[in-house]
């Protein structure tokens, strides 16, 4: 009879603590269904090119994939920390999501580029089979080609090194990217 | 009067149930049968839009919402069933794009809690009732009614 009392007590404790769980779930980044899985097949154009690239372009390993467009600010925010993975020897493959093609070649004359090379998706073709649903993503490709690892929003040192480093040992750089870091965390993610 | 009934049908097409209709997405795409049509309508009901959560991909406007609706209408040109197109989605987006999850290790939960829910408020109903009628039960005993047989007897002072 005792014990009784204590129910709504337990209830309450049992409420409270699926709901204070639920406080640090992001609800708009969802599981990323192609992990573990080989990078789609794709026939393309290259964006500075214009020759017409497959998967097999996507060569040195393991290496970032960038979606991005130049609709979207975020990626403007992150371009700046794009630029410098690829000065540490990073990788970088862009996927020019849904993009208009001389925009984005203005894009990177202006800003630096920091691709090895760009896939264009106008249509956004390559993007729905790698299950992107705006932009910035970035991906990683392991060794194999397969994908380990996806990060939807702003690509900062942060994050870099919190969740990137089992595929790239780079030491912590100095404090100035970090201010870059809390400036690019709020930053919103545009569709 | 053409101008008064032309007036009175913008007013009934914009009544409040009608917004949902009228507020939606517009597109034509040109089916080549009905059927198709109404498993494009269901199919775009039951998928949901990755982007702006709560919507399904018939009612969102977002972009990623639009190229699923063209390549949803495409598979179903191409002559794909309705299993191959949610396979083709779940595949690229996971589970997330059903409304109505496949059950496995993440969602069995969802799909058992309806049955769970029931199971518990019928066993709480079943305790509470059970001691109610256990309480009336032993409410007068044979020896309680002998000593109200004796209290009644008792002279009045």
């Amino acid at each position: 009879m005792q014990a009784k009392k204590f129910i709504p007590l337990v209830a309450f404790v049992i409420l409270a603590g699926l709901l204070f769980r639920g406080l640090s779930i992001d609800p708009t980044e969802l599981p990323a269904a192609r992990l573990g899985q080989f990078f789609p097949e794709f026939s393309q154009p290259e964006l500075s090119t214009g020759r017409s690239i497959s998967v097999e372009a996507l060569a040195l390993r393991p290496a970032l994939v960038n979606v991005w467009a130049t609709w979207c600010y975020s990626c403007r925010v992150e371009h700046p920390y794009l630029i410098a993975l690829a000065q540490q020897g990073v990788p970088i493959y862009g996927l020019n999501y849904k993009d208009d093609s001389a925009k984005a070649r203005e894009w990177l004359s202006q800003l630096g580029d920091p691709y090895q090379l760009n896939i264009v998706d106008v249509e956004g073709s390559v993007g729905l089979d790698l299950g992107v649903y705006g932009a910035p993503e970035t991906y990683v490709l392991d060794a194999d080609g397969v994908i380990a690892h996806r990060h939807v929003g702003v690509l900062n040192e942060e994050v870099f090194l919190r969740d990137f480093s089992p595929w790239f040992s780079l030491a912590a750089s100095s404090g100035e990217a970090r201010g870059g870091a809390e400036l690019t965390e709020s930053g919103a993610r545009v569709e | 009067m053409v101008a008064v009934r032309a007036v009175i049908l913008v007013l009934l097409y914009c009544s409040p149930w009608a917004v949902c209709n009228t507020w939606a997405v517009v597109e034509t795409y040109d089916f080549s049968s009905p059927d198709l049509e109404r498993r494009y309508h269901a199919l775009s009901q039951e998928l949901r839009c990755p982007k702006c959560q709560n919507q399904n991909i018939a009612d969102s406007n977002a972009p990623i919402a639009r190229d699923l609706r063209v390549v949803l209408f495409e598979q179903l040109e191409a002559g794909a069933s309705d299993d191959e197109i949610l396979a083709f989605m779940v595949a690229r987006y996971g589970e997330f794009v059903r409304y109505r999850p496949g059950m496995d290790r993440n969602t069995v939960l969802l799909w058992a809690a309806p049955g769970l829910l029931l199971a518990l408020g019928a066993l709480g109903l079943f305790i509470h009732f059970r001691q109610r009628s256990a309480e009336v039960s032993t409410a007068l005993t044979d020896s309680d009614k002998a000593e109200i047989e004796r209290l009644l007897r008792e002279p009045r002072v």
